[in-house]
């Protein structure tokens, strides 16, 4: 199951992880964001373990949302140590999400 | 409720209906204008034409078989597509209901030709209204368009912001855009720092936060986006059977990519009717 990331837990979760992370973030009003959704959770299950997934609801966290600048939804990001090191803007197959994030 | 609605009268879409009326399925084609064709002067490499025909010509000869088969065609430009159980087709005129939609529009745009569009796209240039409008709350925002379809995202920013600039980029406004300040310099640049900031038009600067694309007609791609349904480098991703990942919608013609000529659309239509013929007899 993808993790509810939140202000609260973002630096324990998203940056101090010892693993990558990959954060989708999304709202409930956007069409393909809850297309999106099913495709994050076969990730997080498929990579259980070696990548950890989270999701920000850009509503109820619009102060992360800012910080990372999101200016289009679904905006999925891939931390690496604390650091984006990866970025990818709307729906997207899952086998074309792994390879833009090299996994 | 008809069985199937076709969007697009050109190739793709007449050929899909006729073969989906031989089928004796309620179909109809609804079309905006003669599309790609009406842009196509010498037509020599079709089979059968021995003398090189128009576009316009060919066109007319498509709308005039599928009349004679008894196919309805509205001249209609579809704003918007939802789907639940079924599928509802918005126009600019009424809205439809169908089992299934064949998506047969042409060619999808691909924005605008300006330095600095590319860069900005995802960082602060959206293709859908009802996607990103909120993160732009009370924001100021800048929509480019001329049309229906720029009508349409208007009314949904509407609601979320009351600074909206419609860029006409040098097109004539067709509709009434209650009050919003309009400009009608071509676009020239856009121009920011990691998001965008700037629209630089041929008569000045506009400061912005966000800029909203809905130019021309609406195309597959733009319906595509707002259903949820996979694009690839512009193009509508479509199954062997010619459906997307949204189960009875499907595509054809130039729309999906690949060969962007008159037999292929041709032939993509005849294989998505088919397709969608089994798509509805199995359809519980
Ligand atoms: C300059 C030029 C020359 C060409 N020459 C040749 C040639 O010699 N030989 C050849 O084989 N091919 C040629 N082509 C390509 C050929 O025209 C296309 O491959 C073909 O027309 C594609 O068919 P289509 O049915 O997919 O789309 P189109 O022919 O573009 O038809 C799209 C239809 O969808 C409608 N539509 C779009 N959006 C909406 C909406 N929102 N609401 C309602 N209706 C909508 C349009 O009004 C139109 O009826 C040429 C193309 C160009 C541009």
């Amino acid at each position: 199951m993808a993790l509810k990331i939140t202000t609260d837990n973002f630096k324990n979760e998203v940056l101090e992880a010892k693993v990558p992370v990959i954060v989708d973030f999304w709202a409930s009003w956007c069409r393909p964001c809850l297309m999106l959704g099913p495709i994050i959770e076969e990730i997080a299950k498929d990579l259980d373990g070696k990548v950890k997934v989270g999701k920000v609801n850009v509503d109820e966290e619009g102060y992360l949302a800012q910080q990372f600048r999101v200016s289009s939804i679904p905006t999925i990001m891939l931390f690496k140590d604390g650091k984006v090191a990866k970025q990818a803007v709307g729906l997207m197959r899952k086998e074309d999400l792994l390879k833009t994030f090299g996994l | 409720m008809r069985d199937i609605i076709v969007i697009g009268g050109g190739p793709a879409g007449v050929s899909a209906a006729i073969y989906l009326k031989r089928f004796k399925l309620d179909v109809a084609i609804i079309m905006k204008d003669q599309g790609t064709l009406a842009a196509t002067d010498h037509i020599e490499n079709y089979y059968g034409i021995v003398e090189p025909v128009t576009g316009k010509d060919l066109f007319q000869r498509g709308i005039a078989q599928a009349k004679r088969l008894e196919i309805p065609i509205l001249v209609e430009e579809v704003t918007g597509i939802d789907n639940f159980d079924n599928f509802i087709v918005r126009t600019d005129a009424q809205t439809h209901q169908a089992k299934a939609v064949l998506l047969a529009t042409g060619a999808n745009k691909t924005g605008l030709k300006v330095k600095g569009f590319a860069d900005y796209v995802g960082k602060g240039i959206s293709f859908c209204a009802i996607c990103d409008g909120f993160l732009y709350r009370n924001k100021k925002i800048g929509l480019v368009g001329h049309g229906e379809f720029m009508r349409e995202e208007l009314e949904a920013l509407a609601n979320i912001s009351q600074d909206i600039v419609v860029f006409t980029n040098g097109e004539t406004l067709e509709k009434d855009v209650e009050g919003h300040p309009v400009v009608t310099d071509r676009i020239k640049a856009l121009r920011g720092d990691d998001l965008l900031r700037v629209v630089e038009t041929t008569a000045g600067d506009h400061q912005v936060d966000a800029l909203f694309i809905a130019m021309g007609t609406a195309s597959a791609a733009d319906f595509a986006l707002r259903m949820g349904a996979f694009t690839e480098n512009n193009s509508i991703l479509v199954d062997e059977k010619f459906m997307t990942n949204i189960p009875g919608l499907f595509a054809a013609g130039d729309c999906i990519g690949g060969l962007k000529q008159i037999a292929k659309a041709v032939a993509d239509g005849a294989q998505a009717a088919i397709a969608i013929h089994k798509y509805l007899r199995n359809k519980p």
